[in-house]
């Protein structure tokens, strides 16, 4: 049983005119075997929830804390956090020239469980992973998010997600950019991370889409650098009819 | 040959910077004073008197040939006739001093039509010697021969030296020259290609060691469809200035030069200079070019000059490009590795590596590739104790 609990989280960025507050008090407890969507129009904050929680060193954290099980995540580095469980897809994968995707999966893995993959069933697990996404075997050659189509990234690390198989997924929007057969086949590696015992999943998002796919337990929406509402899956519904109309003026 | 005949071979004077005109005459070059825009970047004092008059003799380095079968490795006398056939006329005053101090010249053959299987090796041992050394090497791949030479340069040693590289019609030639020198060593050289007609050469130049290496790589077309793909791979330490300087003169229609340097740097005072320069002269209708240069610089304290000069008189031409970059490590590549666990450290390697690996495999010489690869592990080992003490500064 392994919670992460985010209580009264504040974050600013750097800007040419100073700090500015993007995080105003987010408030989020998520237990093992959840699923939270995360719904918000552009500019509300919610990927910066993600990158927080990660360690983005591009976020200050002003006040605030996130605990994985008690555990100060916020003190971690961000390889710690990774070993401590959290893994965050990215919305804009990252290029790494020459690092091949099987070189970059094999030194992820070794690092995370502490000792290299056994190599029968480590090209077996890597294949198999490959293979629910649809990517062709010789992917695992070429170098890590280079020359990748949009949905080939999002497909990558939905793979990464069920290779490198962490406590707590944060996925920031993993649907945008795909067309409709992409975003049935990541969500249902999606899909296939949460049947596994005890998975958590927080799932960003700014359309309602993909929780045609994805049934979350709750569905919170974020305005303005804040949770303005909570609740089951039916609010997504209401979002889906009437758009973020209600909080964004609410929040002016 | 009649007079129109010849002057439409002859090719016109080309008012450049990029073209100095050359001379083999030692006091036609003034004694560099470091303002010179060939010399601006070159720390002078350290060259121990060879830009200007220190004396020359032989025992600088110990010679070793391992010649592949069918090549033939052999010494020749400075008034053989083989020297020059390159067409290289030195345009600074090392290189003229080092023609004339030379007193052989080592001639490398690979016969007409054959194609030799695994490299040619010629190493080159640095005796420790506080004299300076003046080599002279001539690398001639006859019609439609196929071979790799290596240079390699290790140990102590003060060295100025001429390689010319001749590849004629429709050959395929791959020079290799490896500096790993120790770290009090000064190498200034200058290589020159001359590449014909439908021929092919690779050049490659990799610097890790020594305490001044510049590098002059020229190279221009006796006919056309030559293609000439010169790459570079550099490690610059604390204290080193390695130094590369390009010329592709694109004389002849249909030919390409594809030039791709990177390198990274480590410490206090680690330098790197890049220069790429190509002319793409009116008769050169049809080429194409392309130029890069990429630094990764890893600690604070190390610098690099990149400076991709291109000269177009033609407009006539499939392409012409180049970038140049300079930069730290990318926060971003950094982040994304560390988000799956991998330390800041291994992270670091990782992206070093990645940075380097495209290269040496374009290298495309087996016996070179892991030995090129655990030597950026060996240089990065060096280093990265500083790496992480620096960023929790």
């Amino acid at each position: 049983m392994s919670t992460l609990e985010i209580k009264d989280l504040r974050v600013s960025v750097e800007t040419e005119d100073g700090a500015k507050e993007i995080l105003k008090g987010v408030t989020l407890t998520i237990n093992s075997g959840e699923t939270h969507a995360i719904m918000g129009p552009n500019g509300s904050g919610k990927s910066t929830l993600a990158y927080s929680i990660a360690g983005h060193p591009k976020y200050t954290i002003t006040g605030g804390t996130v605990t994985l099980d008690g555990e100060d995540v916020l003190e971690m580095s961000v390889d710690e956090r990774a070993k401590a469980g959290l893994f965050l897809a990215m919305q804009y994968p990252v290029e790494v020239p020459g690092v091949s995707v099987a070189n970059f999966l094999r030194t992820a893995k070794t690092a995370l469980t502490g000792e290299a993959p056994k190599l029968r069933t480590w090209v077996k697990d890597v294949n198999g992973a490959m293979d629910k996404m649809h990517l062709d075997p010789t992917f695992s050659q070429r170098s890590v998010n280079e020359g990748f189509s949009g949905g080939e990234k999002k497909r990558h690390e939905i793979a990464q997600l069920d290779i490198l198989d962490p406590a707590f997924a944060l996925l920031d929007e993993i649907d945008s950019g795909l067309d409709i057969d992409a975003l049935k086949v990541v969500s249902e590696g999606i899909n296939d991370f949460r049947a596994r015992e005890g998975k958590s999943v927080l799932l960003i998002t700014h359309y309602t889409r993909i929780l045609r796919y994805i049934k979350p337990d709750h569905v919170h929406v974020f305005v303005a650098g804040r949770i303005a509402e909570s609740g089951g899956p039916d609010l997504a519904e209401e979002l889906e009819a009437n758009g973020y109309e209600r909080f964004t003026s609410a929040a002016v | 040959m009649t007079a129109a005949v010849q002057e439409a071979l002859e090719l016109g004077k080309v008012e450049s910077h990029l073209h100095p005109e050359g001379s083999f005459d030692v006091e036609a070059h003034e004694v560099p004073k470091g303002r010179e825009e060939i010399w601006r970047f070159t720390p002078l004092k350290r060259l121990k008197g060879i830009h200007d008059s220190a004396p020359f003799a032989d025992g600088a380095t110990k010679v070793e040939v391992e010649a592949a079968t069918g090549v033939t490795v052999e010494t020749v006398a400075a008034d053989d006739a083989v020297r020059g056939t390159s067409g290289l006329v030195p345009t600074d005053r090392v290189s003229a001093r080092a023609w004339a101090a030379s007193t052989g010249a080592t001639v490398v053959r690979i016969p007409t039509d054959t194609v030799i299987e695994g490299a040619t090796v010629i190493r080159h041992h640095g005796t420790g010697s506080q004299t300076a050394g003046a080599g002279h090497a001539v690398i001639v791949a006859e019609k439609f021969a196929k071979a790799t030479v290596v240079l390699v340069f290790e140990g102590s040693a003060i060295v100025a030296d001429n390689i010319e590289i001749v590849v004629e019609d429709g050959a395929d030639l791959t020079v290799v020259s490896v500096q790993d020198w120790a770290d009090d060593a000064v190498h200034l050289s200058t290589q020159h290609a001359k590449v014909g007609r439908d021929a092919n050469l690779k050049h490659v130049s990799v610097s890790f060691g020594g305490d001044v290496v510049r590098h002059d790589f020229t190279a221009e077309y006796a006919g056309p469809g030559g293609s000439v793909e010169a790459l570079g791979l550099y490690f610059a330490d604390a204290g080193q200035h390695i130094e590369h300087r390009l010329f592709v003169d694109h004389t002849a229609p249909k030919t390409k030069s594809n030039v791709v340097y990177k390198g990274a740097l480590q410490g206090e005072k680690a330098h790197a200079v890049w220069i790429g320069n190509v002319l793409i002269r009116k008769e050169a209708e049809g080429i194409e070019t392309y130029e890069e240069n990429r630094n990764l610089i890893l600690t604070d304290g190390a610098w690099a000059d990149s400076v991709p000069n291109l000269e177009i008189e033609t407009g006539e031409i499939e392409g012409a490009g180049h970038a140049s970059a300079i930069g730290r490590f990318d926060d971003e590549q950094l982040f994304y590795l560390q988000s799956r666990g991998i330390s800041e450290t291994e992270a670091k390697r990782l992206v070093v590596h990645g940075f380097f690996n495209d290269l040496i495999r374009q290298i495309g010489v087996p016996e070179l590739e892991e030995k090129l690869t655990s030597t950026v592990e060996a240089e990065l080992a060096k280093n990265i104790n500083t790496l992480i003490t620096k960023d929790n500064a």
